[in-house]
């Protein structure tokens, strides 16, 4: 199946002779060697990408290293000096000016960092701008910008005019901006970048719900790993205008292909940013209908101290072999596993959760946590106390568990 | 020890004078009997028009523009001293020429400032254009002007709008060259053609600088009064250059103050309309 997003091959030269220094950055010469040369920057290299319909695609790189210019190479805000951009297999670099414009219009918006309101349109209006600009009647304008204000929570602000709104309320009309004209893609410039820490962790939640409402591919650029490990279902960091590795959050953590991405990483608090099933083991021993005889045999002959009671396919609780050996051997035969004698059992958690969720509960219970799908009850593994001492233990990180 | 090129350039500017109004005098007259005609209509309109309804006119303006009552009460009373002045007749008539040269400056001013806020070949072509304009004496000017179209109103106008359309063509370029360049990329991200970018976002952006080109324009169209009086435009220019032939200070007082009047009052109108444009960059805190 054809990609959403395919980029091949792509250059970007900055300079009054970009076709003359393109042959000398392919045949392999070093960036900081084509500027001392030949006064060009050489913004972007080689770049090859695939970008599937549906996935949080972040670009993540340090300033300069051309992840904006990257981004704006999507919509052809910036032509490149050389390579192919496809979009579901057509190729934007063919796009008459006419053609182009009807693209950004229907299949593409951005959010910027610095928001980048109309100051002189109200609220409703900056919503509303990219349907006016395909002449689209007023009244439609403002019924579907009126819904996209609500969906961002700005109703009372409708007539307000951006200076009188804080930085996450304008950032709120600019999403509500970019998903108006309802595009396929929404390209994310470092769009949360200048919001106080609490208001951004905000926004990215509210991101996340949106994404799962609307399914829409999302590209986004930004300098902050951790943001690009909690919104990224897939992360390329860029370096000098390369591409040193693109990878789900968890293939980045553990498996960095080079020293820089590396170096990135060192500093991440992991327990923040992976879910619990990254680093989930199978159940030890799972225990159903049985006696409380048979159960015991099961414990003694898998050595282990804890069992997990499902029923019905749905995860009831942990038994512990302390509290079988209390009951009286003449009872053990015909008595079932109850439910009732696992009641002082740990919280469960779901596989989604991240793994910080597992702390408390890891300090405060003895023994392996369970870990289920919230919604239908099923058990799915455990993880271990050990598992999760040695994430937060950096001298552990290369033996680390990882489960795909 | 300098060569004598003055003479040259002097019977070349003579003779190219003096073929351009042998050979095209004539439709230089008809354009400008063309011009002629809107002024007097607007003239005789404007003079048909009861003086206390120009009076509430002034006043309603006045209040539309900055909502402030005692603003349109003060150029109320403005207008009606100048009708007791004894030179209402002469004050229309000026705000007549004054009115047409404005127009003429919009027509031409706005259109040019556009064009060098977008190619710096003809910024650089034009300013010194804007230059010459704005320092070379109107003299030098008014005689080859006055030659071609005849004495009498329309090169008092042509000599006005001379003069004061280059603050309009500056203003206007500046504004729009200083529009954020970030807005002009949202509007670009978002499919807008150069033309939609034009009307929706840079010419709403630069309005507030172009409010203010149009504001000195107006103002120097005024102090052209008394230059365009010399060449036989009627109003108050002629009041105060028959109190100067005649050696009547007085006479030349009272058109000072109509010209300081009328200015003011065109002043505070456009001002105001200018800031208000501005109302949406206060934050309600």
């Amino acid at each position: 199946m054809k990609s959403q997003i395919e980029i091949s091959d792509l250059y970007k030269i900055f300079g009054p002779n970009p076709e003359t220094v393109l042959k000398q950055a392919r045949a392999g010469m070093e960036k900081t060697g084509i500027l001392e040369k030949t006064a060009h920057t050489v913004a972007l290299s080689g770049i090859n990408l695939k970008i599937e319909k549906g996935e949080i695609f972040v670009i993540m790189g340090l300033s300069g290293s051309g992840k904006s210019t990257l981004l704006r190479h999507f919509n052809r805000l910036i032509e490149p000096t050389h390579g192919r951009i496809f979009f579901n297999g057509t190729d934007i670099m063919s796009m008459s000016p006419a053609e182009l414009n009807i693209f950004r219009k229907r299949r593409m918006s951005m959010i910027f960092q610095h928001f980048v309101l109309m100051p002189h349109r109200m609220v409703i209006d900056n919503v509303a701008f990219g349907l006016e600009i395909q002449k689209i009647s007023r009244k439609i304008c403002y019924e579907k910008a009126r819904k996209w204000i609500e969906i961002v929570d700005l109703q009372e602000y409708e007539r307000s005019y951006p200076a009188e709104l804080s930085g996450g309320m304008q950032q709120r009309v600019g999403i509500a901006r970019a998903l108006c004209t309802n595009p396929d893609i929404l390209l994310m410039d470092e769009a949360f970048s200048s919001l106080d820490p609490m208001i951004r962790s905000e926004m990215q939640n509210k991101l996340l719900t949106l994404h799962k409402q609307l399914g829409k591919t999302i590209i986004f650029i930004t300098h902050d790993l951790e943001e690009a490990l909690h919104l990224g279902h897939r992360i390329a960091i860029l370096k000098d205008g390369q591409i040193s590795q693109i990878g789900t959050p968890s293939e980045i953590l553990f498996k960095p292909k080079d020293d820089y991405v590396r170096g990135f990483t060192k500093n991440v608090n992991r327990t923040r940013i992976l879910p619990i099933r990254t680093i989930m083991r199978p159940v030890p021993l799972q225990l159903s209908g049985e006696t409380i005889e048979s159960a015991l045999h099961h414990m003694q002959k898998a050595h282990v101290n804890h069992g997990y009671v499902v029923m019905d396919k749905k995860y009831q609780g942990i038994v512990s072999r302390k509290q079988l050996e209390k009951i009286p051997e003449e009872q053990r035969k015909n008595k079932a596993l109850n439910v009732i004698e696992t009641q002082n059992g740990p919280p469960t958690l779901d596989s989604s959760m991240t793994i910080d969720k597992a702390l408390i509960p890891a300090l405060r219970y003895n023994h392996d946590l369970p870990v289920m799908n919230l919604t239908d009850g099923q058990l799915y593994g455990i993880i271990t106390r050990e598992d999760i001492a040695s994430l937060l233990d950096k001298k552990d990180w290369d033996t680390a568990p990882i489960l795909p | 020890m300098f060569p004598d090129f003055g003479r040259y350039v002097q019977n070349f500017i003579n003779e190219n004078v003096n073929y351009i109004i042998f050979n095209f005098g004539d439709s230089f007259e008809a354009a400008a009997n063309f011009l002629l005609i809107f002024l007097v209509g607007l003239e005789r309109g404007l003079q048909a028009i009861p003086p206390w309804a120009i009076i509430c006119l002034v006043g309603l303006l006045a209040y539309t523009a900055g909502r402030r009552i005692t603003m349109a009460l003060l150029l109320m009373s403005l207008m009606f001293l100048i009708g007791a002045l004894g030179l209402w007749d002469q004050a229309i008539q000026t705000v007549a020429i004054i009115l047409i040269a404005i127009m003429i400056s919009v027509i031409i001013g706005l259109p040019t400032g556009i064009l060098i806020a977008r190619s710096s070949f003809f910024y650089t072509v034009i300013t010194p254009f804007l230059d010459l304009m704005q320092t070379i004496p109107s003299f030098v000017y008014l005689l080859p002007v006055a030659m071609l179209f005849g004495l009498g109103k329309v090169p008092a106008i042509l000599a006005t709008v001379i003069y004061s359309t280059p603050p309009l063509v500056r203003l206007t370029s500046l504004g729009i060259r200083s529009v954020n360049a970030e807005i002009i990329e949202v509007a670009r991200a978002f499919g807008s053609t150069p033309s939609q970018i034009l009307r929706k976002v840079e010419i709403p952006l630069a309005l507030p600088l172009i409010m203010q080109g149009l504001n000195q324009t107006i103002m120097m169209a005024l102090s052209m009064v008394v230059v365009a009086s010399m060449i036989g435009a009627r109003g108050v220019g002629e009041i105060i250059l028959l109190g100067l032939q005649r050696n009547d200070p007085g006479q030349g007082f009272l058109g000072g103050i109509v010209i300081v009047i009328l200015a003011i009052i065109f002043d505070r109108i456009s001002q105001s309309f200018g800031i208000r444009m501005q109302d949406y960059k206060r934050t309600s805190s």
